[in-house]
């Protein structure tokens, strides 16, 4: 077990990389704390897997170092970092029963064939397959496979970190839920430093202690699923996280007051000066609709129930915006305004989030 | 659903059984004619019942050239089979280097045999081919028409030559389907590079290898002109091989009879080899498809 230090850490699976663009991990610097669940969540195609690899050693970074405690290990092959990966599909060795499966990495260290037994007994049980040990791997259902896949992770105990790549993807939503708990459990009871890369915001949320947010081959917030919900650090955590996502207005920030097109909206906080591509962000969790004419006019286009509260599409300036309505409450039916609730309001300059004055910088 | 019957049909199918006919069956039944008649010439003949495959099945040069082509074909693909899995393991798997490596391999499979063996015949030659003269100069007492040693292993590297990248190419085409990710699975298993032979690239090769074993072994069990070219069965009859010997009975020799036996039972014994991959091969799909 060990801190997982990346500095500069930089990739591009191109061989000249010129622009930032070229780069499908852009310059990173994160240290992954001994012993912390991680989730990793992002968008397909923002870097989440290639920064994995990085870590494992199945690709050499273009640039940047990364540390295991104290020891550089950026060249060193993945033999030696003594890793555990879980990838997106089953990989499962097809002439090996469930069992050789199991013991697989175990025996290519030459552990003693007693422990090797035993472990693989306790790794069975874990993902409930001990009736099918003996069973030849090949024709077993795709989510056996899986759950092999993420036993054959677990096996070695002394892993420097367990990484998962998407690994539920092809389970069922029953099982996943299942699984899901036993890694958290496993993570409880042995304090493995693990990540896990996912592109499902529940399954992020519900697995670590803190979530790191990418997007577009950048970092752009690492924080606990509360502070995520909170204060997205960037627009794009706000609309990535939550159901449905955060609401953007283009908007002139003065003081405490913020202006959408002619309408003043009160922001509860002072702001300096704020430059470039101005906009508020508001979570649909704090608008409020009313028809008192106390707010921005807006009129409605769509209510979906979802069972403990609904879901009112508004359009406010030729925007369509998401609001939560509480089933308890009424949905004005005509003369429609919109308002927001201050401290749900968070100013956004070219994407990243606007410190309010006096608050401490983080 | 009821099928309409109607007797018409079969016309439709004659044509097939035509063509098949002149193809297959009445070439092969001429042959099991011959096999049970005998003839003192001027196209008199009378049967003979069994008496013909009796004869071959009790006779030594039978036997000696069946021994001979087992023999042969079994070295063959001890050498071909291994080492074509060998040189697949090591062509590039991508980049410049792969048209190359693939256009320079399949050389040697568009060669025509009487070529092949024209080829290696002269090559061979002690007074004029590069390989004979060479290894005589240096003093290695090398004659493949006179020593049967030689000669074999002159027809063995000729076949090497001629067929190993057939193997080859076909075991490539295995490696390549194999998902990069069992590779990278394996790395984080920390399993050796010939535990990931064994356990990754040998399984996903397994049914290319077994249609390379088949074609390798048919080919080398009826192999004809190019030992003919080379060496025209001897020195003696040392490399005279089923085939070799079953022309020079039937044409050289016009026995038609025995020659006629010969070769149904020369039939008999491909069919059940054929047979028998077969089955092994439906066999490991049906395992491979559970």
């Amino acid at each position: 077990m060990a801190q997982i230090t990346l500095s500069n850490l930089a990739h591009s699976y191109l061989s000249n990389p010129g622009s930032e663009d070229d780069y499908a991990l852009k310059q990173l610097d994160h240290v992954w704390n001994d012993g912390e669940a991680y989730a990793l969540l992002g968008a397909s195609g923002c870097g989440k897997s290639t920064l994995l690899n990085a870590i494992s050693g199945l690709l050499v970074p273009s640039r940047g170092r990364i540390l295991f405690d104290d020891r550089d290990v950026t060249n060193a092959p993945t033999t030696e970092r003594n890793i555990a990966q879980v990838f997106q599909f089953p990989v499962i060795y097809d002439t090996m029963t469930v069992h050789e499966n199991l013991a697989f990495p175990l025996r290519n260290r030459g552990d003693d064939p007693g422990y090797v037994a035993k472990r693989v007994q306790d790794i069975a049980r874990m993902i409930g397959m001990e009736s099918q040990l003996t069973r030849r791997a090949r024709g077993l259902t795709a989510d056996a496979k899986q759950k092999i896949s993420l036993g054959r992770g677990m096996v070695r105990e002394d892993v420097n970190a367990l990484l998962f790549d998407e690994p539920l993807t092809v389970i069922d939503p029953h099982m996943k839920w299942e699984l899901r708990t036993q890694l958290k459990s496993l993570h409880h009871e042995f304090g493995h430093t693990m990540i896990y890369v996912t592109h499902d915001q529940t399954e992020a949320l519900t697995f670590a202690d803190k979530v790191v947010v990418m997007h577009d081959g950048r970092v752009v917030q690492v924080g606990t699923p509360e502070e995520l919900f909170r204060r997205p650090e960037h627009t794009f955590v706000g609309y990535f996280i939550g159901s449905p996502g955060m609401n953007f207005l283009e908007a002139t920030v003065n003081g405490t007051m913020a202006k959408v097109a002619d309408h003043e909206v009160f922001l509860g906080k002072g702001y300096g000066p704020v430059n470039g591509k101005v906009e508020i962000g508001v979570r649909p969790e704090f608008m409020r609709l009313s028809d008192d004419g106390n707010g921005i006019p807006a009129r409605i286009r769509r209510v979906e129930d979802v069972g403990h509260h609904r879901i009112v599409r508004v359009e406010v300036e030729n925007k369509l915006l998401n609001a939560i309505v509480a089933e308890e409450n009424p949905i004005p039916s005509e003369n429609a305004v919109v308002r927001f609730e201050p401290t749900g309001i968070i100013v956004y300059s070219d994407n990243w989030r606007v410190v309010p004055n006096g608050e401490a910088a983080a | 659903m009821n099928k309409t019957v109607n007797h018409n049909a079969w016309f439709m199918v004659l044509p097939v059984v035509i063509l098949v006919a002149f193809s297959a069956i009445i070439p092969l039944m001429t042959v099991v004619n011959y096999s049970v008649q005998d003839t003192f010439g001027r196209n008199q003949f009378f049967p003979v019942g069994l008496e013909w495959f009796k004869e071959i099945l009790y006779s030594d040069r039978l036997w000696g050239s069946f021994q001979r082509q087992l023999i042969f074909s079994a070295i063959i693909l001890a050498i071909q089979i291994p080492l074509g899995i060998i040189i697949a393991l090591n062509m590039p798997k991508k980049g410049f280097w792969v048209p190359v490596c693939l256009v320079l391999m399949s050389l040697p499979l568009l060669i025509p045999w009487n070529v092949v063996g024209t080829i290696w015949q002269i090559f061979g030659r002690v007074d004029i081919g590069l390989l004979g003269y060479t290894l005589s100069n240096l003093g290695i007492d090398y004659n493949y028409t006179q020593d049967t040693l030689d000669a074999w292993i002159t027809l063995i590297i000729m076949d090497v030559w001629h067929w190993t990248s057939l193997v080859a190419l076909l075991a490539y085409a295995g490696l390549k389907s194999i998902p990069g990710a069992y590779y990278q699975a394996a790395k984080i298993d920390q399993a050796s590079r010939w535990k990931v032979f064994r356990h990754i690239e040998l399984p996903k090769m397994q049914g290319v290898l077994m249609i390379a074993i088949l074609l390798r072994f048919m080919d080398s069990f009826m192999i004809y002109t190019e030992p003919f070219v080379v060496t025209g069965g001897g020195p003696g009859s040392s490399t005279n091989f089923l085939s070799i010997d079953l022309v020079n009975m039937a044409i050289n020799q016009f026995n038609l009879g025995p020659a006629a036996a010969y070769s149904i039972m020369y039939y008999l014994v491909i069919l059940l080899i054929c047979y028998v991959f077969y089955t092994v091969m439906t066999n490991i799909d049906e395992r491979n498809g559970v």
